[in-house]
């Protein structure tokens, strides 16, 4: 089978009769189980996804296929599907099956994608390794011995590997982004309450948002198009109109844009020397080019990752008091009474990254803490946003790198938390002012280790940032040319 | 026990918080029933069984009828109103957190105007109303080795009204929760069914010396499920709190729960074992506005409330305070005689009527004013027939009345008509049954005139048997009488 890059050159084929669905599925299914060492995928769909791809098949033949035919996606594993287990990669969820599907899983199926399967992650999206699985870490299909970063590994990887043509994963503080960024491909993660998050297992609340994973910019487009926009099951969603993102893109633009660089980003001291070489070396070309390209001074770098932890931490320490052994999920069998039950189930069924972020959600909502930290990283919170859109009141974008390096290597930061959170410095800010940002493929090391440079636009200009990263994809993507 | 006197020189101070479970047709926060009585586990779907992946939807049904509420008590109603997470474990709380309202409740301020121990007027201020949402229910005395849990009842919303501490007596407290039961019931907002636990009271209880302007260290008595209770919760705990401080002791701040069996309060948590709910703002909702033109829409759609009726009846009506209380008690009950009053200017015999005949029909079927058959014009049309002296009292009461429950579509006058229960006001007609009622009765006669006035009952008796009851009775005493003393 052809190594398909676009939905474009896939549905050529389809329509042409080249191929059909089905042997787009079975093909992808057996590269799947012919990687298994990899452990990208807790679970394929095979059934229900040779089932879809038999009805596209004579949809096609009938030409009432829907947008998104011969999309074969992945889902990362705490996206729940109906009558699928889902259990966001926890021993606490181990069997448990969804009762219902979310918002986007049904808004793909209605366009006929076909979800192959679930995707390994970071247990409850927590991590940036995708090392903190119940069911074991996920390995960098490109690279060996490296991370494919997390909590969105599995859905990174499984794009990167060619296992699916997108995935879907979720970004809490840079989730999608970072593996994104070590793993080549694109991750968007799009404006707070532009897609309904009813079906995603919550992490932190008000950070969580779905994006998609794709190879290029047309199919990041057509995916967000048909996820977004509003949801009865989901109340803290925009009621915005959806743009035709998928059209739009395809519009060749060549405005001027105003670009920002932030000095602590890529003055960061942390900051691999490739990485940075290559965001100057773009951020001086795009001058060139005739954008307006500034350097602003941003002094809130250090209150963003405490802030992040505090507040995402207190979110998960009571989005994730469901798991008590209780209703659903694992119940120790060791458990004799209430207080067991609970004590038992839930020490055995998280892994300690999550109990650690338990521990310290719990305590910073703890009275007498809550105003020493949960207030005030409230506080900071308001602060970036307001500090962030003034920025984005005057330029376009931000530009800076995704990640601080790339990948790096397997088990060398799991006894490291602090190293480990660091991993977001450059990611959380959108999370914490809701904005969207990308990760575009645009860098690559001596040893092709692939790394992402990031696009941050103001509240809901998916629509802007979708054109101008085509605009860099265009130009700067080290794998022009291809299908 | 204590001498009466050492009681006496203490007094209680009493705050309430009262649950009303709102009678909305659906959940807080999805679309399962709230129907009671349903089969355990049935009102249930993946939001309110708390599955991964699921948030909350806010019905707004919970925001009107908490509205109603507190523009019946004259609250300030908040602009803004965020949720938040009340956060504990237990085993019917499914997601582990209760979203509720810390920061921003829906109505602050307002009263609510009850009766002393002296039958005084006494206003009894509200802290705060706020929206939430019930739990389940664990079941414990089913299964002998294991809790049950149902979850029909998590989710459906509630308010939560909190007193000041304004309260003095038990027999205030009970005052209170009759009066906030009955302006629910006027608002339909909570049908005010303690024992189905649409209405639970926790009570803050505390004592003091009296002149004392300190309050006393208070106690929390929770769950109290009748009104009843609440006042025996409070005269329990008040004389154990006297009697504890009497010999030396001290109150700690702790939940207790209520015997009823017993009669007493018992210890349940001390302040250290409280829990810390960790309230924090409900990331899954966004904040509800409330602006001024939904609270006048809101305040102009307003039923008649208790207190109004009873100060119109007591005042512009005349009825007695006995009476205007009792038509009140109920809202359908009282909307009838508001619909009655429409129709008679006679309020106290048309209160008359509600209080006796109506009533004890009602007691007797074991019905509800809304299941009476008979309107209440027609009731109105009984008053007058009675005020024109076509009919009588007891012919009233006794025939045309059950007469009137048989073909409740008739009107009273046509039954009455039908019947030949007109009475006869014709004093030609009468005078013949009177020379008849003489004539029978020659030395009776004699007798009456010569001071045995006592006979009159006789010949009435016997004037009334002839006219089949139809005779009007004061007419016919009248012209029995100047008959008599010719």
């Amino acid at each position: 089978m052809k190594d398909y890059r676009s939905l474009q050159a896939v549905q050529a084929d389809l329509f042409s009769g080249e191929i059909s669905c089905v042997q787009l599925t079975n093909e992808y299914l057996k590269r799947i189980r012919e990687h298994e060492q990899l452990n990208i995928f807790l679970e394929t769909f095979e059934e229900s996804a040779l089932k879809k791809a038999k009805e596209v098949d004579e949809k096609i033949a009938n030409k009432q296929a829907g947008k998104l035919a011969g999309m074969v996606i992945s889902i990362k594993d705490n996206i729940c599907y109906k009558g699928h287990k889902v259990s966001a990669s926890s021993k606490i969820l181990e069997g448990f099956e969804s009762l219902y599907s979310a918002t986007v899983v049904e808004r793909l199926l209605a366009e006929d994608a076909i979800i192959i399967g679930r995707t390994n992650c970071d247990e409850f999206a927590m991590g940036s390794s995708n090392e903190n699985s119940a069911y074991g870490a996920v390995k960098h299909p490109n690279i060996e011995n490296k991370v494919p970063g997390g909590s969105s590994g599995g859905a990174a990887a499984s794009v990167a590997a060619g296992m699916c043509l997108a995935s879907l994963g979720s970004d809490t503080g840079g989730s999608i982004r970072q593996p994104a960024s070590f793993c080549g491909n694109i991750g968007l993660k799009p404006t707070y309450g532009r897609i309904s998050r009813h079906g995603l297992i919550a992490y932190a609340s008000s950070f969580d948002q779905i994006g998609p994973f794709t190879n290029c910019i047309e199919d990041s487009a057509i995916l967000l198009e048909v996820m977004a926009g509003k949801d009865e099951y989901d109340s803290t969603l925009s009621a915005r109109e959806v743009p035709a993102y998928s059209q739009k893109v395809k519009e060749s633009t060549s405005d001027k844009k105003r670009i920002a660089y932030l000095d602590c980003y890529v003055e960061h001291e942390g900051l691999n020397e490739e990485v940075k070489n290559r965001t100057v070396e773009i951020i001086k070309s795009l001058e060139a080019e005739g954008h307006t390209v500034e350097k602003i001074s941003f002094d809130l770098l250090d209150q963003l990752v405490p802030a992040y932890y505090v507040l995402t931490t207190a979110e998960a320490s009571s989005n994730l008091a469901r798991y008590d052994g209780v209703h659903f999920g694992y119940r120790s069998p060791n458990a004799t009474d209430l207080l067991s039950t609970y004590v038992k189930s839930r020490s055995e069924g998280f892994g300690p990254e999550v109990k650690r972020r338990i521990m310290l959600g719990t305590y910073v909502l703890s009275a007498g803490y809550y105003d020493a930290y949960y207030s005030k990283a409230q506080k900071v919170r308001r602060i970036v946003k307001e500090q962030t859109r003034k920025v984005l009141a005057d330029y376009d974008f931000i530009i800076s790198p995704t990640t601080p390096h790339p990948a790096f290597d397997l088990n060398s930061q799991v006894d490291d938390p602090i190293k480990m959170y660091l991993e977001d410095i450059f990611t959380v800010q959108a999370n914490i002012a809701g904005l969207p940002a990308i990760s575009l493929p645009l860098g690559e090391t001596k040893e092709k280790h692939p790394f992402g440079i990031q696009l941050m636009a103001d509240v809901f200009q998916e629509e802007k940032l979708l054109s101008f990263s085509k605009q860099l994809m265009n130009k700067y993507s080290l794998k022009k040319g291809e299908a | 026990m204590l001498a009466k006197e050492i009681y006496d020189k203490y007094e209680v101070v009493v705050g309430l918080e009262i649950h009303a479970q709102l009678q909305t047709k659906s959940k807080a926060y999805s679309a399962d029933s709230t129907a009671f009585g349903a089969a355990p586990n049935s009102n249930v779907s993946p939001i309110s069984l708390g599955h991964p992946g699921t948030l909350p939807r806010f019905n707004e049904k919970t925001l009107e009828y908490g509205v109603r509420l507190g523009v019946a008590c004259g609250s300030k109603i908040t602009y803004e109103n965020q949720f938040a997470r009340k956060n504990y474990f237990y085993a019917d709380l499914p997601k582990g957190y209760q979203i509720t309202q810390d920061t921003t409740p829906l109505c602050t301020g307002g009263k609510v105007l009850i009766k002393d121990e002296n039958g005084q007027d006494k206003y009894i201020g509200i802290t705060r109303i706020h929206m939430e949402e019930d739990s389940g229910k664990s079941i414990h005395d089913l299964d002998p080795y294991n809790t049950l849990i149902d979850l029909n009842r998590a989710g459906v919303p509630l308010v939560e009204i909190v007193s000041e501490p304004d309260i003095r007596s038990a027999q205030e407290a009970y005052n209170y929760v009759t009066e906030v039961r009955k302006l629910v019931r006027y608002l339909e907002i909570c049908d005010g069914n303690m024992e189905e636990g649409s209405l639970r009271c926790d009570a803050n209880v505390s004592v003091r010396l009296k002149g004392n302007k300190e309050f006393g260290e208070r106690t929390e008595t929770k769950n109290l499920n009748s009104i009843r209770n609440v006042f025996r919760a409070i005269e329990y705990e008040t004389k154990r709190q006297i009697e504890v401080l009497e010999s030396g002791g001290s109150i700690h701040m702790e939940t207790r729960g209520f015997d009823a069996v017993k009669g007493e309060t018992i210890s349940q948590r001390s302040k250290e074992m409280a829990h810390d709910y960790r309230y924090f703002p409900e990331p899954d909702l966004q904040a509800v506005f409330v602006k001024d033109e939904y609270v006048n829409t809101i305040k102009e759609s307003l039923p008649p409330l208790p207190n109004e009726l009873f100060d119109r009846y007591t005042k512009e009506l005349q009825l007695s305070a006995y009476d205007a209380e009792i038509i009140t008690e109920d809202k359908a009950f009282a909307l009838y005689y508001e619909e009655l009053t429409k129709h008679t200017k006679n309020y106290k015999a048309a209160a008359n009527w509600m209080m006796g005949a109506v009533k004890s029909y009602l007691n007797e079927n074991a019905l509800s004013i809304d299941e009476f058959p008979i309107a209440p014009k027609t009731i109105a049309e009984i008053i007058s027939l009675i005020d024109e002296g076509a009919i009588n009292n007891s012919i009233a009461n006794q025939k045309v009345f059950p007469a009137l429950l048989e073909k409740p579509n008739s009107s009273a006058k046509a039954i009455a008509e039908e019947n030949n229960w007109i009475q006869e006001s014709n004093s030609d007609a009468i005078d013949e049954f009177i020379e008849a009622a003489i004539a029978k009765f020659p030395e009776k006669v004699e007798e009456y005139r010569n001071g045995k006035v006592g006979l009159l009952g006789l010949f009435m008796g016997e004037v009334m048997k002839a006219s089949k009851g139809k005779a009007d009775p004061k007419l016919a005493t009248q012209l029995l009488k100047d008959k008599l003393d010719k």
